[in-house]
């Protein structure tokens, strides 16, 4: 951290030309546009995936748009879901928190102009770019895109065409994709850690920093140990595929009626580990910056201080750092050591503590407050109820006795997309709620998100929850339709109620969409600081200039959360006023 | 009303409304699956019922909390509460979820450790189960008990060796293979799960156990079932493109029926 005082100097001009402006542009915040507007992009593709695989479960024989031949195959099936998966995990949930909103919003929470590498910033983007241009590429190479889900297990992801149809090229590009995608994670979480530590503005202790950064901070450190290992993973694989080794294949498979001659001493489980080490690491790099967002934002519009700080930085490290020790939990029954399991277990359950004070301090921060109810913080009350409710089917899954009976059903299905992929995508329209003022600097219509947030908050609740019944009737994931079981067809009112929420929900974004873009182009002009927040980004012009702060750099006198200090002027006191001209500031009141 | 109060008012009612489907879906169990044919799937669904008092409670907590906090805290003219958080509350909750979720934990390991880490029963009837995209074979050892050598080259379905029993073994001569999977009741069982190609898996919900087959590995697994019946074997391990109609049938048979499949096998 800088010691002495920034001086004063002038505000830098914004690049002339519209290329070096908004295309190749080093500056951060433009930087964290791109990377929120390829996540819009993405996840319009991977929702559209997945209403074809609802559709394709309730009428398996229907004539579908966008599928070659009309009636969905097998193939195409599990061709969509590897694809959906992978593009929801790499390039919405781990793009837009991190990527888009951690990239605008980090350097100005701590005062600096810009991230420590803005070069370094800029390849990191165009790389996540090609990655997702390399990913669609798959469903239009040869065979089709790939069938091993987002997973990748070998063999059958090891061995090429003969294990099924888009294992050839599909899979490749697939490969290919998510490495460069490791590549440009590495970069960015080295970028989003020097900047951290290196960038804070004078009085920005540690301890005085927004849960958000506390939060994409955490975030950048795991990515950068988790990603290495899925890089590695990937290689492992691509010369498993190509240059005939066999670091996952062993000795002696006949594959379709062909021995696999050649190859021997390779062991599938080694990917598992690998994969999971990453993949396990991987679900918290997606919901920790919803936890931070979460954290701010019900502080913010309860006009309280954040209930417990000091644990709540310190339980985003203590997830942060449990997460790496837990990854054995999705192989309970893959023929790894049981008693492994036990520990794996042990461990799991752990990682529901912090979670629990997390929650606990949520309730406490708008216990005694003033709630206002704008879209942002509904969205953070939605984050909170779907955190609980699919945190809490974890406990079941956490289990090795229990998970002889859930693993890979529906079941698992519903807990992870409450958990990951619903609360973290609160998280995200909570931000965007929030954010949009100074990125924008028009305001959002608030009527349109409110009705934006109660379809989805009762849709998504419509998909998942019946999901959890299926899961314990034994209905199993990755299954293209129903015909193998006679049970699994007693499901289809469920499937059938689930896939009509799908739609529904679905079809509530656009609302979404068009706030969006219709406040982009006439919303209301935002003022400076519109929530009445006390974090820097509120100390600033909406948007942003170019250097953040117009040359005038912001110095840190109290904590990030000080909301009706008995006393203060107003019932928040930001972060950058000298105590003169806030008064009553409680600096040094205890838990500060 | 004041848009505030209604939309608070609206999050309660709804938070109340979705606790209380949630409550009763559970509770009434019409989805539960049918019940289990061994006396570690009975541990296990007590295990399920344990956790899901548990659970339930803090989830109906928690929603409800979030519910009251957020109407009770609305905006009503008054200012927040100055509080920084309370220590002593945050140690207090934190050790009792602590508790609570390791306990669940330590009671669940019983009916794990009576599925993996004990061997299974002197004298269980051991088959050896091996997968293939997208079908099961289930290898008997025949009068001798002994299963033959098997050799990955002489693999070959069409004529008629599956899994590739080498022919100058003798102890492979009387190995049975069939596509489904025949064991008398009350009897221990113990399966050796393989692999010929890509990973699969071996799930029985009434059995409350499931196993992946992984290539290059043989794992055991072992079961005494208490039931009569015929139940779906399912492959849930995602193994290409006809995994959905990876299955076969557990025949769950009487002493006799069993003795009888036996030598109806051998003859074939």
């Amino acid at each position: 951290m800088s010691s002495s005082p920034q001086p004063v100097h002038a505000p830098p001009r914004a690049p002339i030309g519209f290329f070096r402006r908004y295309i190749f542009s080093t500056d951060h915040k433009v930087i964290g546009l791109q990377y929120y507007f390829l996540s819009l992009v993405a996840v319009t593709v991977g929702v559209v995936l997945s209403l074809l695989m609802r559709f394709h479960l309730v009428w398996p024989r229907a004539h579908m748009p966008f599928v070659s031949g009309g009636v969905m195959r097998p193939e195409q099936y599990l061709a969509l879901m590897t694809m959906h998966g992978t593009i929801m995990v790499f390039f919405v949930l781990t793009t837009a928190p991190l990527g888009a909103f951690g990239n605008y919003f980090l350097p100005i929470q701590i005062g600096a102009p810009d991230m420590a590498f803005p070069r370094l910033n800029m390849m990191s983007f165009w790389l996540t770019l090609v990655a997702f241009g390399c990913m669609l590429s798959a469903f239009v190479v040869r065979g089709g895109a790939p069938i091993s889900g987002w997973t990748a297990y070998p063999p059958l992801s090891g061995l090429g065409s003969i294990t099924g149809p888009g294992e050839g090229m599909g899979q490749t590009m697939w490969i290919v994709s998510i490495g460069i995608f490791c590549f440009a994670s590495l970069l960015a979480s080295i970028n989003f850690i020097s900047t951290t530590i290196e960038m804070r503005a004078p009085g920005m202790h540690l301890m005085r920093m927004p849960l958000t950064v506390w939060a994409w901070f955490v975030t950048a450190v795991m990515s950068l140990l988790a990603f290495g290992a899925l890089l590695a993973a990937l290689i492992m694989l691509v010369l498993d595929r190509s240059a005939g080794t066999s670091f996952f294949i062993p000795y002696g498979l006949v594959v379709n009626g062909e021995l696999q001659v050649g190859r021997s001493g390779g062991w599938p489980l080694l990917w598992e580990h690998l994969f999971w080490f990453f993949g396990h690491p991987e679900v918290y790099i997606a919901i920790l910056p919803g936890m931070g967002i979460t954290s701010h934002i019900i502080s913010n519009f309860s006009r309280k201080p954040v209930f417990g700080y000091r644990a709540m930085a310190g339980t985003l490290c203590a997830i942060g750092f449990l997460g790496f020790l837990l990854w054995g939990h999705h192989m309970f029954v893959s023929g790894m050591n049981p008693y492994s399991s036990l520990a794996f277990s042990a461990l799991t359950l752990s990682i529901g503590v912090p979670s629990a004070v997390k929650t606990f301090n949520w309730l406490g921060t708008m216990w005694g407050g003033k709630i206002h109810f704008d879209t942002p913080m509904l969205f953070s009350i939605g984050f909170i109820s779907f955190f609980v409710t699919g945190g809490l089917s974890g406990i079941f899954l956490a289990q090795p006795a229990l998970d002889n009976m859930l693993h890979a059903t529906y079941y698992v299905v519903a807990h992870f997309h409450l958990v990951m992929a619903v609360a973290a995508i609160f998280g995200i329209f909570s931000a965007t709620y929030y954010w949009f003022p100074k990125m924008f600097g028009k305001m959002m219509n608030d009527t349109l998100g409110k009705l934006h947030f109660w379809l989805t908050f009762v849709g998504a609740y419509c998909i998942f929850m019946p999901m959890h019944f299926v899961g314990l009737y034994g209905g199993i994931r990755r299954y293209s339709d129903f015909t193998g079981a006679d049970y699994l067809v007693a499901l289809r009112p469920l499937h059938m109620f689930m896939t009509i929420a799908a739609f529904a929900t679905a079809a509530a974004q656009l609302i979404f969409f068009y706030n969006f873009f219709k406040s982009l182009a006439s919303g209301a002009k935002a003022p400076e600081n519109p929530w009445r927040g006390t974090t820097l980004e509120w100390a600033t012009a909406s948007p942003p200039p170019i250097d953040n702060f117009a040359g005038h750099f912001p110095h840190v006198f109290r904590g990030p959360y000080e909301y009706s200090v008995p006393g203060a002027r107003e019932d928040f006191s930001p972060q950058h006023l000298p105590p003169s001209e806030v008064a009553g500031t409680a600096e040094g009141a205890p838990n500060v | 009303m004041r848009g505030s109060d209604a939309t608070a008012l609206l999050l309660f009612i709804s938070l109340i409304v979705f606790v209380g489907i949630t409550v009763y879906l559970f509770a009434t169990g019409y989805y539960a699956p049918p019940p289990p044919i061994t006396p570690v799937g009975l541990q296990v669904d007590h295990q399920y019922a344990l956790t899901l008092y548990a659970t339930g409670a803090i989830f109906i907590l928690a929603q409800l909390g979030l519910g009251f906090a957020v109407f009770r805290f609305r905006d009503r003219g008054k200012p927040a509460r100055f509080i920084r958080g309370n220590t002593g509350l945050e140690i207090t909750w934190m050790l009792a979820t602590a508790a609570i979720f390791l306990g669940l934990g330590a009671l669940g390991t019983k009916a794990w450790s009576e599925t993996r880490f004990q061997p299974s029963a002197a004298g269980a009837i051991k088959v050896e189960v091996t997968e293939e995209q997208f079908v099961y074979y289930f290898r008997y050892p025949g009068a001798d008990g002994k299963f033959g050598r098997l050799d990955p080259a002489l693999v070959s379905a069409p004529t008629g060796n599956p899994v590739g029993i080498d022919p100058n073994d003798p102890a492979g001569r009387d190995d049975i293979v069939v596509p489904t999977l025949t064991v008398p009741v009350n009897h221990p069982v113990e399966l050796l799960i393989r692999s010929q190609d890509v990973i699969h898996n071996f799930f029985v919900r009434e059995l409350r156990l499931q196993q992946d087959a992984v290539p290059g590995m043989v794992v055991p697994l072992h079961f005494t079932p208490d039931r009569i019946g015929r139940y779906n074997i399912m492959c849930t391990q995602l193994c290409g493109m006809g995994h959905y109609q990876m299955h076969s049938f557990l025949n769950v048979v009487s002493e006799a029926e069993y003795e009888n499949f036996l030598a109806q096998a051998l003859k074939q």
